[in-house]
């Protein structure tokens, strides 16, 4: 099935669009338009989207959609849920986060739950070090975390 | 020394503080309008004399970074504000996009008039949603106020602020590979020469500046480019005024700090970060973000033939005040000045593993030494805490970062390089106690005893 845009989503394209001297240069914020568009994920039909709009090859909307780690090319879970794990956050028990997390959810990082619900993913330094360990959902950070915590976020997602 | 300053965190405790009405009554927009009455040369010069060294981590001087650019020509200037802040420890821009947006926005009204720009570009990090979310409301607040627009503050210089994403990627920090990434290229860094100021954004004229250092330079014209200086301790360093410190890691009280350059690691670890959390003593700390070479607290500043370390020499490196020249002196880097501390329950060891994975992650692959050695390394970092590396292959490290080291593109390679040699150098006991008996000896953890039993 083509992939399209919706009349409101037409007019933030135009807005992205006014912002640049080229087209080419609002291609990431493009994708990511299309890809909040498209249940979070950038298929086929959005690259050739995109590359028809801004008069680019699907090859180049394919490298830069490949380069960058926030463009999902297979559908995530209804919600993402990012475990940066970097040094600061290391130090202050980020391991135990994610191994929590995995245990909870009974996944691996990078799966999804059987209910479609959740994907697991670790990050690196989500510039929060000063309130680690932290983990990001969808678009919220959740900073200073607790095993408590963390359980109380996941149990909100999974009962959404 | 110990000064803290607020001239960037005022409105930090205050719920509203990102909101134009505060920051008009702490002065705000009082700065552009100084600068916007003086000439553009004018603007640079008292820029320069406020000595601001490159927040980002490069130290370089902000004011002689805009002289860079052409007096004249037909093409348009682009102003670039690198807000791809993910240096690991690094968390100092964040705070100021999300709780003092306006000083950011009306640095770059001044930036733009100084080199000749009509748009400034901020490149913030898909990620900071709470920053976009602030940056583009403080836009709006001020276009309405006609502060910013076709006739900012009354002049007749046209300036118009875009916020601009990435998508993930750590090497779009690298100011060349962010300018591929606004051009809506793969984030892939650049050879130099040509210089951004003649060949950047767009293939125009471009000025990329750091979040920390445009957003201080208000400040600049409110209290004057010499004053702000002589606020530092390392005025005779040309290492002027104020900035932002982190401290994160194995500390009591985490955070971001306003303090006047020149603040020594004792200082932002036991005065402000409140001491060590966990352990007895300091193990390491990482002065600037990870792409610096850590320290250890029983170093020795010994810098001969420069009276300007007198004062120093014979001292723990904890005792050295950060700043650009000094921290290169000793043999070290100043970077993002966000330290990362590890007490004595943290295993070097670990450390290294956790670093290694993060560059082998985050190397964007163009060039073969980076790309290859950052996993070379990774892959004997994993045989070190399996218990099955040689020593042929610990002094394999030292060999791999010493040839990516200046045979890359960009500084991502010496980035990376450089934790890895000074962390096998450091600690090599610890090292060699994972090849002779596994790691017997060592902790095998980053966090404390306490924190793994509960």
């Amino acid at each position: 099935m083509a992939f399209s845009l919706t009349g409101e989503q037409e007019r933030e394209f135009e807005k992205i669009l006014a912002r640049y001297p080229n087209k080419m240069a609002a291609c990431i914020p493009v994708l990511h338009l299309c890809q909040g568009a498209n249940g979070n994920w950038v298929s086929d039909e959005v690259i050739t989207f995109v590359a028809d709009r801004l008069g680019l090859s699907t090859a180049h909307v394919a490298g830069v959609t490949t380069f960058y780690t926030l463009f999902n090319r297979h559908k995530p879970g209804e919600h993402q849920v990012w475990v940066c794990r970097t040094l600061s956050c290391a130090l202050r028990g980020s391991d135990k986060v994610l191994a929590h997390c995995k245990k909870r959810l009974k996944i691996e990082e990078g799966e999804t739950t059987k209910d479609g619900k959740i994907t697991l993913r670790t990050a690196e330094c989500l510039a929060s070090c000063g309130s680690a360990p932290m983990m990001q959902v969808d678009k919220s950070y959740h900073e200073d975390l607790t095993i408590e915590r963390v359980d109380e976020i996941l149990n909100r997602l999974l009962e959404s | 020394m110990l000064k803290r300053t607020t001239y960037l965190s005022h409105g930090y405790d205050d719920p509203s503080g990102h909101t134009l009405a505060a920051y008009e009554k702490v002065g705000g927009y009082q700065g552009a309008r100084k600068a916007l009455a003086l000439s553009r040369e004018a603007v640079v010069d008292e820029v320069k004399k406020a000595h601001i060294r490159g927040r980002g981590g490069a130290g370089f001087d902000c004011g002689t970074k805009w002289s860079f650019m052409p007096k004249q020509g037909q093409k348009p200037h682009y102003l670039v504000i690198n807000a791809d802040e993910g240096e690991p420890g690094t968390f100092k821009d964040r705070t100021i996009m999300e709780r003092n947006p306006h000083s950011l926005i009306e640095g770059c009204i001044i930036g733009a008039y100084g080199i000749g720009a009509h748009v400034a570009y901020i490149y913030v990090r898909d990620e900071l949603h709470l920053a976009k979310e602030r940056l583009w409301g403080a836009i709006e607040e001020a276009k309405a106020k006609g502060y910013l627009g076709a006739r900012p503050l009354g002049k007749d210089h046209p300036v118009e602020v875009v916020v601009h994403t990435g998508a993930g990627a750590y090497i779009c920090g690298e100011e060349t590979a962010l300018l591929n990434s606004l051009e809506g290229k793969r984030g892939e860094p650049r050879l130099k020469p040509p210089f951004p100021a003649q060949f950047g954004a767009f293939g125009c004229p471009s000025t990329v500046n750091n979040v920390e250092t445009i957003a201080v330079v208000p400040t600049v014209f409110q209290v004057g480019g010499d004053t702000f200086s002589r606020v530092s301790a390392l005025h005779e360093f040309n290492d002027g005024g104020a900035r932002l410190f982190g401290v994160s890691g194995h500390v009591a009280r985490p955070g971001v700090y306003e303090c006047a350059v020149g603040l020594t690691l004792r200082e932002l670890i036991y005065d402000l970060g409140g001491g060590l959390s966990t352990g007895k003593e300091i193990l390491g700390v990482i002065p600037g973000g990870s792409s610096c070479p850590v320290h250890r607290p029983d170093e020795i500043v010994d810098v001969p033939n420069d009276p300007r370390f007198e004062p120093y020499n014979g001292k723990s490196i904890l005792d050295l005040p950060l700043g650009v020249d000094t921290f290169r002196a000793a043999g070290g880097m100043l970077g993002t000045c966000c330290a990362i501390v590890l007490s004595d329950e943290a295993d070097p060891v670990l450390a290294f593993h956790n670093l290694m994975r993060f560059y082998r992650h985050e190397s964007c692959g163009q060039c073969t030494p980076c790309r290859e050695g950052c996993g070379w390394m990774e892959r004997i970092a994993d045989k070190l805490l399996a218990g099955t590396a040689t020593m042929d292959e610990l002094d394999q490290i030292s060999e791999i970062a010493s040839d990516i080291t200046g045979n890359t593109i960009c500084a991502f390679g010496d980035g990376a390089a450089q934790p890895a040699l000074s962390f096998v150098r450091k600690y090599r006991s610890h090292f060699e106690d994972y090849i002779h008996t596994g790691g017997k000896g060592q902790t095998r953890r980053l966090v404390s005893a306490a924190e793994v039993s509960t």
